[in-house]
C-alpha cells in the first residue's frame, strides 16, 4: 500500500483522495514515512514539518468527507525549496546568514498551494541563494543523487529534484534563475518547468536576480508538472513584474499530447548545443528524442541562435550584478543573523563581520563580481555588454520562433558528475548551466523532461524544450506526447 | 596579465561589507580573475549599435490607490530582529569616534 502510494503520479493520488478511496493524512504520512527511511542517504529536506502536513491532510480529508469540491491537486503532498518564504515555518534560502528565520509571511506561491489544498511536506536543499549547478554550495551540506548517492542531484533546486526521484514526494517546487529546475530536473530523471518570466508571482521568492528568477513546477510526469502549474501561476499585485495575462492552458495541452499526435508542430534544433564538450551519451539520448519526436508527426529542422555562445559570459555579470545588490538587504539589522555586535563595533564593522560569516564562498564571489561589474569604469565593458548581448540572444530566439513552434537540445551537457568534482572549478561549475541560460536571459518558458539513460553511465538525461513567451502551453504538449512515446525508463534503487 | 589585482579584490571585499580573511583574499584574487577573462568575452559582440535589454519584460510602474491595507504588525516585523528594543530594531553605533 505505502509503495503504490509513493510510486503514483499526483494526477492517480489526488483522484485517489478525491473519491474516498484513500484519505489524504494515509498519502501524506506515507511520504513522511519516506522521507524518514531515505533522507538519511540523500538529505533533500532541511526541515520536515510533518505536523504542518497532517494538519492540511486532515483538512482536505473533512472537506472531501464533507462533498465540498477540491481543487485538483488538494491532498497531494508536495516538497518546497526552501527558498519560498512560509510563516512561521524556517526558511534559510540554504545559507547561515538566515539560519533560524521564522518569515513573518508566506510567498504567494505558498499561499496558492496552502489555499488549494495541497501538502506541504517541508523545506528542501539548495545551493545558497540559488547560486549554484550541483547543491554542494548549501550551508547544510550537499544533497545525494538517488541514482547514484555520490553524485550531484542539480542545483540550485537539487534538493527538489531529488525528493522526487527518491519517492519522497510526488510534486516539487522549484526556482530556476539560469537553469534551476530545469537542469536538477535532466541529472535525476524528473520533469522540471520554468514557465514564462513573471507567469507566476515572485512575492515571497528570496531574491537572487530578480530579473530572471522565476518559480516553477517539479514532477515526475508532464501532466502532474501541467497540474502544479496552473495552480501556483497568475497575476499577483504584489510583484510588480507579474503578468496581467491569463494563465497558459497547461493541463489541456498535456492532455492532448498525450494523444500522441505531432502532426505539423514545427521543432527546431538548436546547432550551438552539441558537439564538443558533449557528452556522448548525453547526445545519443538527444537524438533518440528526435527521432521519437518525427515519428510522432513533427516536421524537425535545424536552427542557429549564434548569440547563444555568448550566454553563459553574459549570465555570470548579469546574474552577479543583481546579486550584488540584492543581497545587500542582508545587513544584520533587521533580520538573519548577527556577528560581532560587543558593544564595541560600529554598524559597518558588524555588518561586514556577519556577511563575512554569514555567506559562503560562491555567494561572496558573485557579489564581488557583481559589484565589480557595476562599477565605474567597468560598467560599460561588463555589465552593459552583457545587457547588449542579452538583446541579441532575445532576436535569435525572435527569429528561431518565426519559423518554429518549440525549440529544443539537450538541457545540459552532461550527467550528473561527481560531489566535489567541480567545487573548486566555478567555470567548470558554470558550464552545467550551458543550454538553460538563454532562456532566463529571454524571459521565455522552458522544460527539462526525461530523454531516458545514458547508454554509458546509465544515469538520466534531459530533453530541453523551449517555447515562446505566454506559449508554455505549447512545450507542455510536445512534451506529453513524446513522455508517453519515450515510455518507462526505470528509477533509482533506493 | 590579470585582469584584476589582490588589492583591487580587497576594495570590492569592502564595498560589499565582506570582512574576508587575508587566505580568502588569496583564494578569491586567483578565481575572480579567471571568471572575470572569461565573461570578457561578452565584448566580442556587444557593439554600439545594440540597445541594453535590463529586463524580459517591458517594466511599467505599476499604481494602486492610496488606501491603508493590512499588513505587518510591530511585533511581527520585529519577530527576525536580531536585537530589537522599545518596539524598534536596536542597531550597534552608527557615528564614528571622530563625529
Amino acid at each position: 500500500m505505502t509503495n503504490d502510494l509513493i510510486h503514483a503520479t499526483a494526477a492517480e493520488l489526488a483522484a485517489k483522495i478525491h473519491s474516498g478511496e484513500v484519505s489524504s493524512v494515509e498519502v501524506t504520512q506515507a511520504h513522511l514515512d519516506r522521507i524518514a527511511e531515505t533522507d538519511g542517504k540523500v538529505n533533500a529536506f532541511l526541515h520536515v514539518d510533518a505536523e504542518g502536513a497532517l494538519a492540511q491532510a486532515r483538512k482536505v480529508d473533512a472537506d472531501v468527507k464533507a462533498g465540498k469540491v477540491v481543487s485538483p491537486l488538494a491532498g497531494v503532498p508536495l516538497a518546497l525549496k526552501d527558498v519560498m518564504t512560509t510563516e512561521g515555518v524556517p526558511t534559510t534560502v540554504g545559507s547561515k546568514i538566515l539560519e533560524g528565520w521564522l518569515p513573518p509571511y508566506d510567498a504567494t506561491v505558498t499561499r496558492k498551494l496552502k489555499e488549494a489544498g495541497v501538502v506541504i511536506l517541508g523545506k528542501t536543499n539548495m545551493d545558497e541563494f540559488a547560486m549554484g549547478s550541483s547543491t554542494e554550495n548549501s550551508a547544510y551540506g550537499p544533497t545525494h543523487n538517488p541514482w547514484d548517492l555520490d553524485r550531484i542531484p542539480g542545483g540550485s533546486g537539487g534538493g527538489s529534484s531529488a525528493a522526487l526521484a527518491a519517492h519522497q514526494a510526488p510534486l516539487a517546487i522549484g526556482t530556476d534563475t539560469g537553469g534551476s529546475i530545469r537542469q536538477p530536473g535532466a541529472v535525476t530523471g524528473t520533469v522540471g518547468v520554468k514557465p514564462t518570466y513573471g507567469g507566476v508571482s515572485r512575492y515571497g521568492l528570496v531574491a537572487f536576480s530578480s530579473s530572471l528568477d522565476q518559480a516553477g513546477p517539479c514532477a515526475r510526469t508532464v501532466l502532474d508538472a501541467a497540474l502544479l502549474h496552473e495552480i501556483i501561476a497568475g497575476h499577483d499585485e504584489m510583484d510588480s513584474t507579474s503578468i496581467n495575462e491569463p494563465v497558459p492552458a497547461v493541463v489541456a495541452a498535456a492532455r492532448e499530447g498525450l494523444n500522441g499526435d505531432l502532426s505539423g508542430v514545427r521543432v527546431g534544433v538548436v546547432t550551438q548545443f552539441q558537439g564538443e564538450g558533449y557528452q556522448p551519451g548525453v547526445l545519443r539520448s538527444f537524438q533518440a528524442a528526435v527521432s521519437q519526436l518525427k515519428e510522432l508527426g513533427a516536421e524537425i529542422a535545424d536552427v542557429s541562435c549564434p548569440s547563444f555562445d555568448y550566454a553563459l559570459p553574459a549570465y555570470y555579470l548579469i546574474a552577479p550584478s543583481e546579486c550584488s545588490s540584492n543581497l545587500a538587504r542582508f545587513d544584520a539589522m533587521r533580520y538573519g543573523l548577527r556577528v560581532g555586535d560587543d558593544g564595541t563595533r560600529s554598524t559597518e564593522e558588524v555588518m561586514s563581520l556577519t556577511r563575512e560569516a554569514g555567506f559562503g564562498d560562491e555567494v561572496k564571489r558573485r557579489i564581488m563580481i557583481g559589484t565589480y561589474a557595476l562599477s565605474s569604469g567597468y560598467y560599460d565593458a561588463y555589465y552593459g555588454s552583457a545587457q547588449k548581448v542579452r538583446t541579441l540572444i532575445t532576436r535569435d530566439f525572435q527569429k528561431a520562433f518565426a519559423t518554429f513552434d518549440v525549440l529544443i537540445s539537450p538541457t545540459t551537457p552532461t550527467t550528473a558528475f561527481k560531489i566535489g568534482e567541480r567545487a573548486n572549478d566555478p567555470i567548470a561549475m558554470y558550464k552545467a548551466d550551458l543550454c538553460t541560460i538563454p532562456a532566463n536571459l529571454a524571459g521565455t518558458p522552458a522544460m527539462s523532461v526525461p530523454s531516458g539513460l545514458s547508454d554509458e553511465d546509465g544515469l538520466p538525461v534531459g530533453l530541453q524544450i523551449m517555447a515562446p513567451a505566454l506559449q508554455d502551453h505549447r512545450m507542455y504538449r510536445v512534451a506529453a506526447a513524446y513522455e508517453a512515446a519515450r515510455g518507462a525508463f526505470g528509477g533509482p534503487s533506493l | 596579465m590579470p585582469s584584476i589585482s589582490r588589492d583591487e579584490v580587497a576594495h570590492l571585499a569592502k564595498l560589499a561589507r565582506l570582512a574576508v580573511t587575508e587566505d580568502e583574499l588569496d583564494l578569491f584574487a586567483g578565481q575572480l580573475d579567471v571568471i572575470l577573462q572569461s565573461v570578457a568575452t561578452v565584448g566580442d559582440i556587444a557593439t554600439a549599435d545594440i540597445p541594453p535589454t535590463s529586463h524580459a519584460v517591458p517594466l511599467t510602474n505599476v499604481f494602486r490607490e492610496d488606501v491603508v491595507r493590512p499588513s505587518l504588525g510591530q511585533q511581527q516585523a520585529l519577530s527576525g530582529a536580531p536585537e530589537a528594543e522599545d518596539g524598534r530594531f536596536r542597531v550597534p553605533r552608527i557615528l564614528g569616534e571622530e563625529a
